[in-house]
């Protein structure tokens, strides 16, 4: 049975998505996520799917999920690197992923998750750019 | 129709051709600048006989039967040659009543002595130029249209640019109305020049939408949701007056998207973000001139 790895990076999770997701894969990778969560304390969990092309109503609502999860258990996540064609086909869904965090690729991501672990007093002070990192 | 009929149009071809001509050439609408005298010809002989050629007893009363069609293709191709010149609706019309009058004067010519006869077969022709103009109307207006649809492709095509005003910054100006096709192209550009840029931010400048009602506000909201789940942020910029007191009259909620009046003051915000900034240098530049 196929199944997603989660690296560990420091307080980070990373998980990147090589294959075309199906139900299965999404349902496990979702239970092997929060348990991971939960197991390392990690702060923040990272997901590529740049590698996505194809998506459906059930990936969005597990990415979502997965959020929503990971925020319980005090971890925020970012997907990184999402394809125009998939951005497209969730918003037409209906599914614009509230809750969700987003950056243009691995970097940036990484760059947004430390801004929001590391430095939380220093954002309460700086407003303007507060909005910015919570978009 | 009477085999008679039939075979007298067979044998005076060439007179009502002759006939049709006079009257067309006689036409006030007749348009030189548009279509010679020749081309005019030969395409109203090209008619006729295809017209004479397959009219017969049978299928008179029945413009749908398979014997019209060559004559419906040649007047079809004729009135879609005629849209895209330029010819008024009049002009292309008066091309084929004037083709009646000329089959009604042979007519009336050769059945000058029996009144009844002469009825009979002229209500049967009418009954045909009748239906053949239907037809090319309906070419003439579908070939409008084309034209029409042609031009609204091309207007979608090229007025979307996305404009790269700073390293990271993107600009997308939208001029005219935006409906869901537009809005598809739109966003389409868009993600498509993040993704190659690598862009962060995009301005949204709406300067050039002459009003938001509520589809035009859901569109945008879409593109702003989409880049965002793209990882980018989207801003609004260019919002008139007029257009923020019919997006409130709306209730259309606008209060999780970045707002700004003017192209500007969404760059000042997106340098803000970027944490860049621009300020004037202490010392003057020296030119040379």
């Amino acid at each position: 049975m196929d199944k997603i790895p989660i690296l560990r990076m420091g307080s980070f999770l990373l998980v990147t998505i090589q294959v075309d997701l199906y139900d299965r894969l999404a349902l496990n990778l979702e239970a092997d996520l929060v348990q991971m969560v939960q197991k390392t304390n990690a702060r923040g969990v990272l997901i590529d799917i740049s590698a996505v092309s194809i998506v459906d109503s059930f990936m969005g609502r597990i990415i979502g999920n997965i959020a929503s999860m990971s925020k319980i258990l005090d971890a925020e996540t970012v997907v990184v690197g999402m394809q125009p064609a998939v951005a497209i086909t969730l918003i037409e869904l209906g599914l614009p992923l509230k809750g969700v965090h987003t950056a243009l690729n691995m970097e940036k991501g990484m760059d947004l998750l430390k801004s929001m672990i590391d430095t939380p007093e220093e954002e309460a002070n700086d407003q303007p750019l507060d909005d910015f990192v919570a978009e | 129709m009477s085999f008679n009929t039939s075979q007298l149009l067979q044998k005076k071809k060439k007179y009502i051709l002759e006939l049709w001509m006079k009257n067309q050439l006689a036409d006030e609408g007749l348009r030189e600048d548009l279509i010679s005298n020749e081309e005019l010809r030969s395409q109203s002989e090209e008619l006729i006989n295809s017209l004479v050629g397959n009219l017969s007893s049978e299928n008179v009363a029945d413009i749908n039967s398979d014997e019209w069609n060559p004559v419906i293709e040649i007047l079809g191709g004729i009135a879609i040659t005629r849209a895209r010149q330029g010819f008024s609706p009049r002009e292309t019309g008066s091309f084929v009543f004037s083709l009646k009058d000329a089959l009604i004067q042979v007519l009336q010519e050769e059945n000058k002595n029996d009144a009844k006869v002469l009825f009979a077969e002229s209500l049967k022709i009418s009954r045909i130029m009748d239906n053949l103009s239907i037809v090319t109307f309906e070419t003439f207006i579908k070939g409008r249209e084309e034209v029409i649809l042609r031009q609204t492709d091309e207007i979608a095509e090229i007025s979307t640019p996305v404009i790269r005003v700073w390293d990271g910054i993107l600009a997308l100006p939208i001029i005219g109305t935006l409906d869901s096709a537009r809005t598809q192209i739109v966003m389409e550009n868009l993600l498509q020049e993040i993704v190659e840029t690598g862009s962060s931010i995009a301005i949204l400048d709406i300067s050039g939408v002459p009003a938001v009602d509520s589809l035009v506000a859901q569109h945008l909201i879409k593109t702003v949701s989409a880049t965002r789940l793209m990882g980018a942020e989207c801003i609004i910029s260019g919002i008139r007056p007029e257009i923020a007191q019919t997006v409130v009259h709306l209730g259309i909620d606008l209060s999780n998207i970045i707002t700004k009046s003017t192209l500007a003051s969404a760059l000042a915000y997106a340098f803000k973000a970027m944490k860049l900034e621009v300020r004037k240098t202490s010392t003057v530049l020296k030119s040379n001139f």
